[in-house]
């Protein structure tokens, strides 16, 4: 708030608001939760910086081309675009006050989420299957945590995600859950712009490797 | 301004100062990624420019407009909002993750170099 | 299922033999800490004060409160790392000429590591926070922080963190790593007892902690000034307070980091921090300071806040330079992500890496000289009064002085090998932990203390406590960096060399004054509460100070500002003095407070049992825990209701009273 404060008619200066109105529910929610997302942000700064460092540390284990199929990464890369969409089309029908189109459009994110946590499990376990373990260099460490943090930060806004879709079944869109999903929703998008980095440095750059 | 302004934002009812989207800019942004996505998984699949090196220096500049597009019109980033203090923090942290990766990748990269095995060092010259 | 099976399930390595029954030192330890916890558990009771603690301490969400439980968290805190500190010395000075001393090695080890840690962590950390959360948000003229159920949360979180320490001492055994425990030592093969685990457990739920009151106390500033207070109209204190839960918010995370991938190293076998399977121990030494680095920034900036005010108030005159203050501080805050391998210059990575960061920290010393000038200019011709709190500061420019130069020294790649280690670099931080940061938060308690209860704190005690302070300093130090020139090395437990004995001897004596300082402070405290009415404030601005939170009561209502002030210059409260401000008494409205709450202190013992859990590896109990962490954190959100109003006659009726007040002291 910059506020200048212009002296009263009389020419004394005014040292206290009389009629005062306190700030409104929620008034630093957005910011702190932004900068929440930015401490997370140096989370998996470190991590790619160790996967930077570590990561062509094989170990004569198996290096990224014996262990990534791209394919695979494609379909979960567009899983969770799929769902960054429509927890767009949920929050813009949130704005128009539609209980049950933003609960649908939660319930698809959601499905998206899943497909995509499904998916990745999928990957690990077939790549444990082959040896392929977090124990087995320090590749596969680097790779497993940096990789696995962030699925687990998805099923993380996926328990979110049932929460809210309870709260809004409840209480409806009151401001307070529009505020809540307004948070998820940076969340949400957040979870993808590290994805980013995710499928070009460890996926595709390994692969170039 | 006075101090009403106070007074203003207490009324307002959308507390948060968030730019929302609009129909049209989510579109516009997932069909800007998705093309942003598909093209390095193209190039890396079909090996189509050949030479390795170039193929990761573009895939890297794709992640970097991805980034830029999600960051725009999907966390409708922008200069207003809460006063420029989120762009403030963005551009902190940005700096933040760029000393530290790169800090870490240059000082442990020399460590490398320098304590290499003597035997591997005289291969070296 | 056989019984040993079930017992381990149940215990996991827990047994009877994990209790220290074996070392006389800590057994006496636990008899005398036993007795006083069960004498204090048993007045409480007695005295029936379990509720009141419960409903107005433990559950408050009143920035004011939590402040002052984290300086008593501190402040216990001090007390169990200045044993370990005088323990060390003691060893020393007497292990010489074959003598083994009083202290085994896997004792000694213990307590060198826990002396860092505590003293960091929960000593260090908590008064600068404590101090942070009573004063920004009457500084910025706001009711309360941000996040008000988040801040109650944060702080039993750092409780949790140094409960586990001090479980380490009775159940089990702390780490013996030093105090940032570099693998491969402490990995699970060469450390696999519970020490280390007690350690990464202990900082990580601090840290939660840390982190997010952190993101709370920069909220509130940036979105709860009061109006007129543009971000150049901030008092020095706030300025140093939003730099410093910056680097908080911006290097804690790589804490968290480190101490996971460690943690996985441990209890899942991956190879981060390994010799071998492509493990590289180096890398955590990098990480682990690109956090550390910026820390020891964290505790100091907000120490250079409070010798700012204190410079000003007891100057009688506006700060020198508040802009080149201020661009310093953010400068710091900016160049202390930039020197982190000055921790390490000896690790190899060559001349061009090493004179890179050897530069930024000599470039550091610059805004940090520019901040030693303006205090200098600010005494300048002004009318200093020597109270408790301007002589700390005169001892901390003395001091601080000369463990900056060492540092500057320190900072010489080519000095740094062969000083690497050594007592000297003990000596240095030493210099500028103590003259700064406990020197800075020993001016903030006595500047503040009369705002937060209404009375002075004893100056005679005060004095004793200060000079003991100051020369015990010097004798404990200065001998270090005397040992430290002639090779001696940290963490040693006996010595060979009967001609360095005298050394030790002298730094012994130095702690022993220091502990003299420490138990005058505590009868400080005493004789000022039995004094009380005769060192009694009702004005509310004893020392005729600048800043708003001089313009309320002391101690301040709830709501601290009956209204919102409206600030026209730097120093908002000098402002109005000077103007002729009259104080409102009538026209009061109601106040919209939050409300008190359990959940803070459910979740964080929580999160304890949890970490406890983990650290023994009694599974079920980490398991239920955490699943009764979530379910309480849900169902928490499940609430909408968190505050209420203050009815405007209760308001009437406390500035009524007040009112009463000032006009008997006139």
């Amino acid at each position: 708030m910059t506020i200048s404060v212009k002296p009263q008619q009389t020419g004394e200066p005014l040292f206290y608001l009389a009629d005062e109105h306190p700030h409104p529910e929620g008034w630093s929610t957005s910011l702190g939760f932004w900068i929440y997302l930015m401490s997370d942000c140096l989370v998996f700064a470190i991590l790619f910086a160790t996967y930077g460092v570590l990561g062509a540390n094989y170990a004569a284990g198996p290096a990224p081309k014996d262990l990534f199929d791209l394919n695979l990464v494609a379909i979960n890369t567009s899983m969770l675009l799929l769902s960054s969409i429509t927890y767009g089309f949920a929050m813009l029908t949130m704005q128009q006050g539609r209980v049950g189109a933003t609960q649908a459009w939660l319930a698809i994110t959601g499905l998206f989420g899943l497909a995509f946590i499904g998916i990745e499990l999928t990957e690990f376990a077939h790549m444990i299957h082959e040896g392929a373990t977090p124990q087995r260099s320090a590749f596969l460490s680097s790779f497993f945590t940096l990789v696995g943090t962030h699925g687990l930060h998805v099923s993380f806004g996926l328990v979110w995600l049932v929460t809210l879709m309870t709260q809004v079944w409840r209480f409806g869109l009151i401001e307070a859950n529009q505020r809540r999903l307004m948070c998820l929703s940076m969340f949400w998008h957040f979870l993808d712009v590290v994805w980013i980095g995710v499928f070009t440095f460890v996926y595709l750059m390994g692969m170039l490797r | 301004m006075n101090t009403d302004t106070h007074a203003a934002a207490a009324a307002h009812h959308h507390p948060d100062q968030h730019a929302h989207g609009s129909l049209s800019t989510y579109l516009l942004g997932f069909i800007l990624s998705v093309a942003l996505t598909a093209v390095p998984f193209w190039l890396v699949m079909s090996g189509e420019l050949g030479n390795k090196q170039v193929t990761a220096l573009v895939i890297m500049g794709f992640a970097v407009v991805q980034i830029v597009v999600h960051m725009v019109y999907f966390l409708h980033m922008n200069t207003a909002s809460e006063n420029g203090w989120t762009m403030m923090a963005l551009i902190f942290t940005i700096v933040m993750v760029v000393i530290a990766l790169s800090g870490s990748l240059w000082v442990m990269h020399h460590l490398t170099t320098n304590m290499m095995p003597i035997h591997e060092m005289s291969g070296m010259k | 299922m056989s019984s040993p099976d079930l017992i381990k399930l149940i215990f996991g390595r827990l047994t009877l033999e994990s209790l220290p029954l074996h070392e006389p030192i800590v057994v006496g330890t636990f008899a005398v800490v036993a007795t006083g916890g069960l004498a204090l558990f048993g007045a409480l009771t007695y005295f029936r004060l379990w509720g009141y603690l419960w409903r107005e301490w433990f559950t408050t969400v009143d920035h004011k409160r939590i402040g002052i439980m984290y300086m008593i968290l501190g402040i216990v805190m001090l007390l169990r790392g200045f044993a370990d500190a005088i323990m060390m010395r003691a060893q020393q000075a007497i292990a010489f000429g074959g003598s083994e001393g009083y202290l085994n090695a896997h004792h000694y080890d213990q307590i060198f590591t826990a002396h860092g840690v505590i003293m960091i962590f929960f000593v260090a950390m908590p008064l600068v926070t404590g101090l942070m959360n009573y004063v920004v948000p009457l500084q910025i003229g706001a009711r309360d922080v941000s996040f008000p159920f988040l801040n109650n949360f944060s702080f039993w979180m750092t409780v949790g963190g140094a409960v586990l320490v001090m479980a380490s001492l009775f159940i089990g055994e702390f780490a013996r790593t030093g105090w940032l425990a570099y693998p491969p030592l402490s990995n699970i093969g060469y450390s696999p007892d519970v020490g280390v685990d007690y350690y990464i457990w202990g900082l990580q739920v601090a840290g939660v902690g840390t982190t997010l009151s952190g993101i709370n106390l920069i909220c509130t500033i940036v979105k709860l000034r009061a109006p007129g207070m543009t971000m150049m109209r901030m008092p020095v204190f706030t300025w140093t307070s939003l730099c410093t839960n910056v680097l908080i918010v911006a290097s804690f995370p790589v804490l968290t980091v480190v101490l996971a991938l460690l943690s996985l190293d441990r209890y899942v076998g991956t190879n981060f921090f390994t010799n071998d399977f492509g493990g590289s121990p180096m890398m955590y030494v990098n990480l682990i300071w690109i956090w550390g680095h910026p820390e020891v920034y964290i505790l100091v900036l907000p120490a250079f806040g409070i010798f700012s005010e204190v410079t000003s108030t007891f100057s009688g005159k506006r700060l020198f330079g508040y802009t080149s203050m201020v661009y310093a501080t953010v400068v710091i805050t900016i160049l202390s992500y930039l020197v982190w391998l000055h921790h390490f210059f000896t690790m190899g990575s060559g001349a061009s890496v090493n004179s890179f960061f050897g530069i930024t920290t000599m470039i550091i010393s610059i805004p940090t000289g520019a901040k030693m000038f303006n205090w200098l200019f600010t005494m300048y011709r002004g009318r200093i009064r020597f109270e408790l709190p301007m002589m700390w500061t005169l001892a901390f420019m003395f001091t601080f002085v000369i463990g900056g130069m060492t540092g500057v020294l320190l900072a010489v790649p080519p000095a740094d090998f062969v000083l690497h280690n050594s007592l000297f670099l003990i000596a240095h931080f030493h210099n500028v932990i103590i003259g700064g940061v406990v020197f800075g938060a020993f001016a903030g308690i006595v500047y503040w203390f009369p705002k937060a209860f209404g009375f002075r704190l004893d100056p005679f005690w005060g004095r004793v406590s200060f000079w003991c302070w100051v020369t015990g300093f010097f004798f404990a130090f200065m001998p270090l960096y005397v040992l430290g020139l002639m090779g001696v090395t940290r963490r040693l437990r006996v010595f060979d060399d009967p001609s360095l004995q005298i050394w030790f001897i002298v730094a012994g004596f130095g702690a022993a004054l220091i502990f003299v300082g420490i138990m005058a402070m505590l009868v400080q405290f005493a004789v000022s509460i039995l004094r009380r009415e005769q060192l009694r404030d009702v004005t509310g601005d004893p020392w005729n100070a600048r800043t708003l939170e001089w313009a309320t009561s002391s101690p301040p209502p709830d709501y601290n500002f009956a209204f919102t002030p409206v600030v026209h210059d730097n120093d908002a409260w000098w402002d109005m003095k000077r103007r002729g401000y009259q104080r409102p008494l009538t026209g009061f409205k109601p106040i919209h407070m939050p409300s008190n709450t359990g959940t803070g202190i459910i979740l964080a013992g929580l999160a304890t049992a949890m970490a406890f859990g983990l650290i023994w590896y009694m599974w079920w109990l980490a398991a239920v825990s955490f699943i009764a962490l979530l379910v309480v954190a849900i169902g928490h959100t499940f609430n909408y209701h968190r505050d209420f109003d203050i009815p405007a006659d209760q308001i009437v009726r406390t500035e009524d009273a007040r009112t009463n007040l000032l006009a008997g002291a006139k």
